[in-house]
């Protein structure tokens, strides 16, 4: 299991390549919104999570995807999922 | 009053050179982009041969972010992409800030577009991993995904489309884009076509059996428009790309003039008097070259150079024969003739465009660019027209009016009249 500090890491190098807005992306804090505040096109969000499956190998159904709009609510997306796999 | 419209800005990712300035260095010397294709030897192809651009990966990431290379498997929207934004920034045109610029719009055809990353979405599909398919499958497979990408890339804020027909889809493009200035409803359009490469293009053309498969060994002779010893034509693919403007427009921000568009037609045979899905009616191949003349507003004498369809089939000497009896010109009255394939192959969708590129360089510069391959001079054809109107090398000379033609599948045809600018 991942330290919180280091899930966000990890994350973030997961969205780095959709980030539009690379000042946002030095400040990333739990509360940081994918598309409000790093720029990300909503159409990535679907890459985003296919990205952060394969990483945690871990399955996002469709509800859970909905939820993964901030850092904070994929990391509680993907603790949920990999408690659930534990 | 119809607007004058007039080509400020060229780009071209072609199979024998990527970009305007080696693309000219290749196309006087006569030089050929065609190469042995591993992968169609491997899939048992008759022909294993064609022509792909030599796009390198510092290129590709000279025009695309690092996030739309990711998953980016759609060779139609690369060559796409560095044609149209080299023809917008060879105009020496400005990317829209927070406005879009309303009037300037894009025409962008193709025949199939992403062919590549369509197959990699319909195994996963199969697979029932439809939900692994991605954000990318869609923008690089719609037909207009390359007007898409350079209309934001560009900021246009006028008519985004792309148009198809065939092996005519580029001249189309360009006339589209013609009509649109002229008629006031922009004042630039960005006009290109391109088409993908590779075995899932080219397989259903090497079934027909009207690809070569004599010169696997000898790639460069193989593609041989005019000659005697055609024996069908060779893939290819890429882009073209031309930006055509208003006159008024391009005099006042001082815009370098290539050419002049004077006119042009499209038309179809109706697939009836000798036409079918994929051969032309040769009297619809003549009335559309007649008829482009005629909106053009010039005289057949006045025409110096023609840029054929000419594919390297069997259907070269009709072709010629159109253009005799359009013009009512022969022997050594007939204007000067090539064939870009010659060096190129038949670029198919992104054909047109490509050899309108070709063509727009012949006039701005002043050369005739050989057409390879053809020192055996088909006898129909001889028997037609001179054989010095068909230059074995570079010919430096100034042409005035030239007149490019191509045809397509579907018994489509599509016929522009260029002129050297004259203020």
């Amino acid at each position: 299991m991942q330290t919180k500090d280091e899930l966000i890491t990890t994350l973030k190098k997961i969205v780095k390549p959709y980030v539009q807005d690379e000042q946002a992306f030095e400040h990333v804090t739990e509360q940081t919104d994918f598309i409000n505040d790093l720029k990300i096109n909503s159409a990535n969000l679907v890459d985003i999570a296919l990205d952060v499956e394969e990483e945690f190998d871990i399955v996002i159904d469709n509800e859970a995807m909905e939820q993964m709009l901030t850092v904070g609510s994929s990391m509680d997306v993907i603790n949920k999922k990999l408690a659930e796999k534990a | 009053m119809r607007n004058r419209v007039v080509i400020t800005g060229l780009g071209v990712a072609a199979p024998n050179a990527v970009g305007v300035p080696s693309f000219l260095d290749a196309i006087r010397a006569g030089q050929s982009g065609i190469a042995f294709q591993p992968d169609l030897a491997e899939l048992k192809f008759s022909c294993q041969i064609g022509g792909i651009p030599p796009v390198t990966e510092a290129i590709k990431q000279q025009y695309f972010s690092e996030l739309q290379l990711r998953q980016l498997n759609s060779s139609g929207i690369v060559y796409g992409v560095i044609a149209g934004m080299e023809a917008w920034q060879n105009a020496g045109l400005p990317i829209a800030t927070n406005e879009p610029d309303w009037d300037s719009g894009i025409v962008f055809g193709t025949g199939m577009l992403g062919v590549d990353k369509f197959r990699e979405s319909i195994y996963k599909v199969d697979e029932g991993q439809v939900r692994r398919l991605g954000s990318t499958v869609v923008i690089q497979t719609m037909t207009s995904g390359v007007s898409a990408f350079l209309g934001g890339m560009i900021g246009c804020g006028n008519q985004l489309s792309a148009n198809s027909s065939a092996c005519a889809t580029g001249t189309e493009a360009l006339l589209l884009g013609y009509e649109r200035i002229a008629n006031g409803q922009a004042k630039r359009v960005l006009a290109g076509s391109c088409s993908d490469h590779g075995p899932y293009i080219w397989g259903g053309f090497d079934a027909m059996r009207v690809m070569p498969y004599q010169f696997n060994n000898d790639p460069e002779r193989a593609s041989r428009p005019l000659s005697a010893t055609a024996s069908g034509f060779v893939p290819g693919s890429g882009a073209g790309a031309l930006v055509l403007e208003s006159l008024e427009s391009a005099l006042e921000r001082k815009a370098t003039i290539y050419a002049e568009v004077l006119g042009g037609h499209q038309n179809s045979g109706g697939q009836r008097g000798g036409g079918s899905m994929t051969a032309p009616n040769a009297q619809a191949v003549k009335r559309c070259i007649q008829q482009a003349i005629q909106q053009a507003g010039i005289q057949p004498d006045e025409i110096d150079l023609i840029d054929g369809h000419l594919t390297a089939t069997i259907k070269d000497s009709a072709e010629v024969t159109a253009w005799c009896e359009a013009l009512g010109r022969r022997g050594a009255d007939f204007p000067y003739i090539n064939s870009l394939k010659s060096m190129v192959g038949h670029c198919l969708s992104a054909a047109g465009s490509i050899e309108c590129v070709a063509a727009v360089l012949e006039l701005h510069h002043g050369f005739i660019y050989p057409s390879i391959n053809s020192e055996d001079l088909h006898p129909e054809i001889s028997a037609l027209i001179a054989p010095d109107r068909i230059p074995q090398q570079v010919i430096t000379q100034n042409s005035t009016v030239l007149a490019k033609a191509n045809f397509g599948f579907g018994d489509v045809n599509a016929c522009v009249i260029l002129k050297t600018f004259y203020p």
